[in-house]
């Protein structure tokens, strides 16, 4: 692993960055290039792609630092480079990769209905049965286990999905990066997140439920 | 103003931990989450789900050495 020093202000930087100051272009490609291949990954569809992504995104940033306004921050902007080159690239490879909204995706329950009372129940839209609590982190002796069940929720995820999740919650960008990075609305934004989160909450669950199972098998033997 | 049913409270959950609901709304979802152990069970899960997402280990590939030095190198003399 590389240092990852504290990264100097925007400002500086940007300053920096133009002076063709190399250290500070070492800065930014260390401690942003690993981020940068897990949304490209998110994206294209090979990891070997999404590294050649991540390098031409770099290319564009070097030729374009003249041109960047700062009416974002410099890592937002080499983010919206990045998505960019990233969907041109999945193009190529047949991938359509588009924002806008799918008929049909956005409304849809995020959680069986089967789940909760129907009409003729006795509370209808209520739970039928309450969700099963999980094991907390401390009791959870498979952390990697967990988040291998993690990555692959995430590669089930439709693509628009996956991207927004993977720069929201794996990356901690806030929503108005995302709208920015990705160039979508709020709303829009939060609609993927909102289905992305359900959809990934659901397999954890099945995970857990089914591990919880195997436990009491376990210790239900001498 | 009728109360919220849990099925449509699961569909809020995002807008409310992004603190996006008006004012209104927001008082409702509070207010089923104080009486409805199903609901707080579902809100604090998607919470640990935000939360393991964010603890996902680095992205095992850095660039590797000759991309880094090729970059190094664009950057010293960028392209005409």
């Amino acid at each position: 692993m590389r240092d990852q020093a504290e990264l100097p202000t925007d400002a500086e930087l940007i300053d920096r960055l133009r002076n063709r100051d190399e250290d500070a272009f070492a800065l930014v490609l260390d401690a942003w290039s690993g981020g940068m291949a897990r949304v490209a990954r998110s994206i294209v569809s090979t990891h070997a792609s999404a590294d050649e992504v991540v390098q031409d995104a770099w290319l564009a940033v070097v030729q374009g630092i003249g041109r960047f306004e700062g009416r974002s921050s410099l890592k937002t902007w080499v983010y919206r480079i990045l998505v960019n080159t990233a969907k041109r690239r999945a193009m190529r490879e047949g991938r359509q990769v588009s924002w806008s909204p799918v008929a049909g995706e956005d409304d849809s329950p995020t959680v069986d209905p089967a789940r909760f009372g129907g009409p003729g129940d006795r509370f209808p839209g209520h739970w039928l049965a309450f969700p099963a609590p999980w094991p907390s982190p401390e009791q959870d002796m498979l952390a990697g286990e967990v988040q291998a069940h993690v990555e692959v929720a995430l590669a089930e995820l439709p693509d628009r999905q996956r991207v927004v999740i993977t720069l929201r919650d794996v990356e901690g960008y806030s929503a108005d990066e995302v709208s920015s990075i990705l160039q979508i609305s709020a709303a829009n934004q939060r609609v993927l997140l909102h289905r992305a989160r359900a959809l990934v909450r659901g397999k954890l669950e099945e995970y857990f439920v089914a591990s919880a199972a195997t436990d009491v098998g376990t210790e239900a033997r001498p | 103003m009728t109360d919220l049913n849990c099925d449509q409270l699961v569909e809020l959950v995002t807008d409310y931990l992004d603190g996006a609901l008006d004012e209104e709304t927001e008082r409702r979802v509070a207010d089923h989450l104080v009486g409805c152990d199903g609901c707080t069970t579902y809100v604090q899960q998607i919470r640990r789900t935000i939360t393991t997402l964010g603890s996902a280990p680095p992205a095992d590939v850095e660039l590797s050495d000759e991309a880094r030095d090729a970059l190094l190198a664009a950057f010293r003399e960028p392209p005409r």
